[in-house]
């Protein structure tokens, strides 16, 4: 009797650890943490490449006759990705985020039209300053995709615990609520096959950029 | 019995097939050398004296360097192929975080520098592509691989040293201080089952119980846990000598002991394994020739 009432206390103070771990609550702590230290540094990369831009700017002005649609387009984007507050509360507002979003990614759309036009000017490809430039603002691509991937795995790990069962209690008793992910927006354009043509080099507008 | 082990085999099986399968991509090498060339460019002797070299570098300045050749990165491009790589290595020391990554896919006829996040003041992205460009890239065009590892190793290693990086720990180093929270119940919970036994034996079940209490939450403050968790050690010291009594959990630990099965250890060879600390946050540059 003694002995099975010994392991009953046993049992009982096991499974309410067990259950009490279980819950999640700690999981949250630390993935909600988590998820914010990743968005932090997703913003730091994109600031990173705001920064770098005035500098490319400036660089690619000195060409006197570069197109100035390209370089336009590239100024108000920043300008543009720029004027959202960008804030760590932002992984909390899906449609601030969003547009966030799609503000980065005018911004990289815009960047890189610049750089592939800027082969086109050979005074800009011997233009040690430039190529200097060229070469940082590929780390900071780099960068921010490693960071925005970093972000998009922690977030789904985060989401997976808001949604399943044990610790979905949890999240709603606490107001964990699903968190924003990345996604790509052109998924049409990028899925169809790029268009090359070796027709006229020596023009470097093509139909969609002029207006 | 054998159709267990059968089932145990088909679920590593899966375990090992389905992220493969997931996404085709080139698989990251176990990371087995200091020098690991996939494509048989290098030669034995040019391979010993690389990987002597950075091995010298380790021992007297830290960093851990890694030189990887493959054929080619299909379909990814060099940057996520090497960061995947990076990512799953972690090379550096565990502290530091300090390691350096070459990747060569020699079919593609491109290179990348991986840089971790504490070197990449000491390597920034321009001088990674100077490296690149005014080291590795002249040799790689005459077809001299390991000259331009070499030169390109060097350069790499001169930019490190001007960094001041924290001296290596001498081999077997002391041990870090404050035991992993798992490790430390268990060695508590392993006195309190001795010393509970011992106590009550001697002075009787309550005194013994409260004794060890005691002494089961002084030593978990004294390995380093907190106030409460030292306080929750005392009480389940309690339970276990004063209400269970020592004897009742050990036949319950030799029940359970019954089933459970023993894990394996992971092999290192060739002497060398990964920090571990090197954290990589895509810096670095790549180039082609």
């Amino acid at each position: 009797m003694r002995r099975a009432l010994a392991l009953l206390t046993l049992s009982l103070t096991l499974s309410s650890t067990v259950l009490l771990s279980g819950c999640g609550y700690n999981d949250f702590q630390s993935l909600d943490e988590q998820v914010k230290a990743g968005w932090s540094e997703v913003l730091n990369q994109y600031q990173r490449r705001s920064d770098l831009i005035p500098n490319i700017v400036a660089t690619v002005k000195g060409e006197a006759s570069f197109e100035q649609d390209t370089l336009t387009k590239v100024i108000e984007a920043r300008s543009k990705a720029t004027s959202i507050q960008a804030t760590p509360e932002l992984v909390n507002n899906p449609e601030a985020f969003a547009k966030f979003q799609s503000a980065q990614g005018e911004l990289t759309g815009a960047l890189s039209r610049l750089m592939v036009v800027s082969e086109q000017y050979p005074s800009l490809k011997a233009n040690a300053a430039f190529q200097d430039l060229r070469v940082q603002l590929e780390g900071t691509e780099n960068r921010i995709t490693v960071a925005r991937n970093r972000y998009i795995k922690t977030v789904a790990d985060y989401n997976v615990k808001v949604r399943s069962v044990p610790t979905n209690f949890t999240a709603m008793i606490f107001g964990y609520a699903v968190k924003p992910s990345f996604t790509v927006q052109n998924e049409a354009q990028i899925s169809a096959p790029p268009a090359v043509s070796f027709d006229k080099p020596a023009a470097p507008t093509t139909p969609a950029a002029s207006k | 019995m054998r159709a267990l082990f059968a089932l145990f085999g088909f679920w590593l099986a899966l375990l090992g097939v389905l992220p493969a399968q997931a996404q085709d991509v080139l698989a990251v090498p176990a990371l087995s050398a200091r020098v690991i060339d996939q494509t048989a460019t290098l030669t034995d002797p040019q391979k010993a004296a690389l990987d002597a070299k950075l091995a010298a570098f380790e021992a007297q300045a830290g960093p851990q360097i890694v030189l990887l050749l493959v054929p080619a990165t299909a379909p990814e491009d060099i940057a996520a192929y090497a960061q995947r790589v990076a990512d799953t290595w972690k090379i550096g020391r565990r502290q530091v975080g300090d390691g350096l990554l070459l990747v060569v896919a020699k079919n593609d006829r491109t290179v990348r520098i991986e840089v971790a996040k504490a070197l990449e003041g000491a390597v920034p992205d321009l001088a990674a592509r100077q490296i690149i460009d005014q080291a590795i890239v002249p040799a790689f065009r005459n077809a001299d691989y390991a000259g331009g590892l070499n030169a390109g190793v060097d350069r790499l290693m001169a930019r490190v040293r001007g960094e001041g990086l924290p001296a290596p720990a001498a081999r077997g180093g002391p041990e870090p201080r404050g035991m992993p929270l798992e490790q430390m119940g268990l060695v508590v919970f392993a006195g309190v089952l001795l010393a509970g036994g011992l106590l009550s034996a001697v002075v009787g079940r309550p005194a013994g119980s409260a004794l060890t209490a005691v002494a089961a939450g002084g030593a978990a403050w004294w390995l380093g846990a907190g106030l409460l968790m030292a306080a929750g050690a005392a009480v389940a010291a309690i339970v276990i000598v004063g209400v269970i009594g020592v004897g009742n959990v050990l036949q319950l630990l030799l029940m359970m002991s019954g089933r459970g099965g023993g894990g394996g250890g992971r092999g290192g060879g060739g002497g060398f394994s990964s920090g571990g600390g090197g954290d990589f946050g895509g810096g670095g540059a790549s180039g082609r020739w």
